[in-house]
């Protein structure tokens, strides 16, 4: 989705007729309530989602952050050290850009997976039933140290953000930073997982025997615990089923909770960012969520090129330059000026691959949008820091 | 540096921050091993076919396929890189025909939907199934006569994030079955992954957040007591411009004409900027290998033997991997 809206501040050059992602008209557009900041590992998402977040705030939007699993110095630098899975307020925002604050906010924090899960269990089942699932081994294990349950409960964490914000209009918009998967779509596949497992006939024959006389056991089922039970040991298999009898009357609140969210994602006031740094590996990942995003009717609103390099300005090669280079090395071997303009070539080298890069990427997908982040020298220790990034991601400050 | 045998490693796990190229190094390191006529595996589990992208061939299979020569060292004749795209579903199918022969009890449970349940619902069993798999092509037996037994496995592992966690799901599982058949085989696993047979390598690039986080992976596996390998430090900057020049550049000492009469003698004709985009450009380097400089430190302070591997400026190609092969074979890694 490309955004025909007036451009507030000057755009980070791109190369050729790659559409420029107008990050400010994104931010300010009220109509969009939540942002999904989404992409592989390692790319600046965590930052890129709290940047935005905070230029959100500063131009007047009441937002909360949603962060997985941000770096020590990001979560201290925004005071959300403390992981209580409730959004804190972010103390020393500056007014807005134009110098006059209009009840901007900004909120942040940390997704605690176990405590979500464990709030929903609670929510949802009679306090009894409730104690019987917490206690349970086997949901013990799916709660808190599995690989997945993150997706799931970031997903439900959003919905319920969302539904909290709609109720008592605390938060016009939320900017969720997506988990590390080790695929970006693992995230958007968990309600659609969830939904399939629940229906499954796995479930149906997990929940037989618990269900008392064993009357709708056909040969196959029989076949099947047979083989469970040589497989997992009788233990397991009985702790499985405890659970998912104690479990059975809660599925469908989370079946439809999962469905909504999904919903949500889908609808009008979501915007979908997808974070990538030029390199191959983190434009490929990005190309699939474009692709995906496309399937699944998700609102795409652009691409975020970040960590770039900069840019050099002149016009010597990086052929010319090495090949100066040699020549100075063979008079003088510590030569100082061969070492500048080895830099210099191996500076142009990159940024020429990075713009290729980039370019192969908007052949093959044209309308996307794109805003080009320079790479910063160190990392992110304090909002003024946050604040640059947002600056850098926006265009509205060059390097 | 500390000097470190890596001899007896036969298992070499490689894992990183995302983005700090931890794929290249396992990829480098496999290359490096099998030099001098050694069989080598490198495995890859997270299904991104990174390995047939970086080697150029065709996406992979479940099954191991040759896919390169090995590192070509003091002219002796080098081995072979084998290498193995593990997936989880394949590896639960062949689990339960090699060691539970359940014939038409297997089939039903792939259609009553059990082998998608356990691979991509039920929690940790897909990584027991691909440690298990590794496991496997580590400590081959009798179940698997016709495979190939390898001299080293490098395994191109899940993120720093989530290492522990990934090695120590068995650990886990023993504990959720107290008893019977999967215990027995989560205990046997950790057995190896803990032994000094077993090397978890920690790849991080000189910037603050991969450090930090290479720093965290160390405690938490210690903590596990997974044995910590090497850490390699990749796309280190070229470093040709000695640090007292670097410094003159920093402080405005450096006299633009001398640079200038340099770069007509070598055949430039510097035009007007050239040269103040020459020192912007190394004012700009200067503080980034100060800030690379500072990490170093840090990763010294984690007292770890250490690689470091340059960067390359045209991106990485198979000429590339034999590059940075050798450098880890001349330091001493492989």
């Amino acid at each position: 989705m490309t955004r025909a809206r007036g451009r507030v501040g000057p755009l980070a050059s791109s190369p050729g007729p790659v559409p420029e992602l107008d990050v400010d008209a994104l931010l300010d557009d009220r109509g969009i309530g939540i942002i999904v900041c989404c992409g592989s590992g390692g790319v600046g998402k965590t930052t890129a989602s709290a940047a935005l977040a905070l230029r959100a705030a500063e131009r007047g939007r009441r937002v909360v952050v949603l962060t997985i699993d941000p770096a020590r110095r990001l979560a201290q630098s925004m005071g959300i050290e403390r992981l209580d899975n409730t959004p804190r307020p972010v103390a020393g925002l500056r007014s807005n850009a134009r110098g006059n604050r209009r009840g901007g906010g900004l909120d942040a924090m940390m997704l605690d997976m176990k405590r979500t899960f464990d709030e929903v269990v609670e929510s949802q089942a009679t306090p009894e039933k409730a104690r019987q699932i917490l206690d349970n081994p086997f949901y013990q294990a799916l709660s808190s140290s599995f690989a997945g349950t993150q997706e799931y409960m970031a997903m439900e964490k959003l919905g319920q953000i969302h539904a909290d914000a709609q109720r008592d209009g605390s938060y016009d918009l939320i900017v969720v930073d997506t988990p590390p998967s080790r695929s970006a779509l693992d995230f958007l596949d968990a309600p659609e997982r969830l939904s399939s497992f629940l229906d499954g006939r796995f479930i149906r024959l997990l929940l037989t025997p618990a269900k008392g006389p064993a009357r709708m056991m056909s040969a196959g089922f029989g076949m099947i615990t047979g083989a469970l039970t040589k497989v997992l040991g009788t233990q397991v298999l009985r702790d499985m089923q405890t659970f998912v009898a104690a479990f059975d009357t809660l599925f469908g609140g989370f079946r439809q909770r999962a469905q909504k969210t999904f919903e949500l994602l889908q609808a009008e006031g979501t915007a979908f960012l997808v974070v990538a740094a030029p390199e191959p590996d983190a434009l490929r990942e990005a190309a699939y969520f474009v692709e995906r995003l496309a399937e699944d009717d998700m609102p795409l609103a652009g691409l975020i090129v970040n960590r770039a390099s900069p840019e050099p300005s002149g016009t010597l090669s990086a052929d010319e330059a090495m090949a100066a280079a040699a020549r100075l090395r063979q008079r003088e071997p510590a030569s100082l000026t061969a070492g500048l303009l080895r830099l210099h070539a191996d500076r142009s080298r990159i940024v020429q691959r990075e713009e290729q890069l980039r370019a192969r990427f908007a052949a093959a997908h044209p309308q996307v949008a794109t805003a080009l982040v320079p790479a910063l020298p160190g990392d992110v220790h304090d909002l003024a820091g946050l604040r640059r990034v947002g600056q850098l991601v926006a265009g509205a400050e060059s390097v | 540096m500390v000097d470190a045998d890596w001899s007896r490693v036969r298992l070499h796990v490689v894992t990183g921050k995302g983005g700090t190229g931890k794929s290249t190094v396992a990829a480098a390191l496999a290359l490096a091993l099998a030099s001098h006529g050694k069989q080598v595996l490198l495995c890859e589990v997270e299904g991104r076919q990174g390995i047939a992208r970086m080697f150029d061939v065709d996406p992979l299979p479940y099954a191991e396929r040759r896919i390169a020569t090995g590192l070509r060292h003091d002219d002796r004749r080098p081995g072979v890189v084998h290498a193995l795209h593990i997936d989880a579903e394949a590896a639960l199918l062949e689990y339960l025909a090699m060691y539970y022969k359940l014939g038409r009890a297997g089939r039903a449970l792939d259609r009553f939907g059990v082998i998608e349940f356990a691979t991509t619902i039920a929690p940790g069993v897909r990584d027991v199934l691909l440690t298990g798999k590794v496991f496997e092509a580590v400590q081959r037996n009798s179940r698997n006569k016709s495979a190939t037994r390898y001299d080293a496995v490098v395994l191109d592992a899940p993120p720093t994030g989530r290492i522990t966690q990934f090695l120590n799901v068995n650990d886990e599982l023993a504990g959720l079955a107290k008893v019977g058949p999967i215990k027995s085989q989560a205990d046997t696993v950790m057995t190896l992954f803990r032994s000094p047979r077993t090397a978890v390598h920690l790849v991080t690039v000189l910037e603050e957040m991969p450090v930090q986080e290479t720093a965290d992976g160390i405690v938490e596996l210690t903590r596990a007591r997974l044995p910590v390998g090497a850490v390699i430090v990749n796309q280190v900057r070229p470093r040709d411009i000695s640090a007292d020049e670097l410094y003159a550049v920093r402080s405005e000492g450096v006299d633009p004409a001398r640079i200038t009469a340099d770069l007509k003698e070598a055949g430039v004709e510097p035009d007007d900027g050239l040269v103040e985009e020459l020192l912007e450009e190394a004012r700009d380097h200067a503080v980034r290998r100060a800030l690379e400089d500072g990490q170093r430190d840090l990763v010294t302070g984690l007292g770890r033997p250490t690689y470091e591997l340059p960067r390359l400026p045209g991106g990485i190609d198979l000429g590339g991997l034999y590059e940075l092969a050798e450098d880890l074979k001349v330091q001493g890694l492989a």
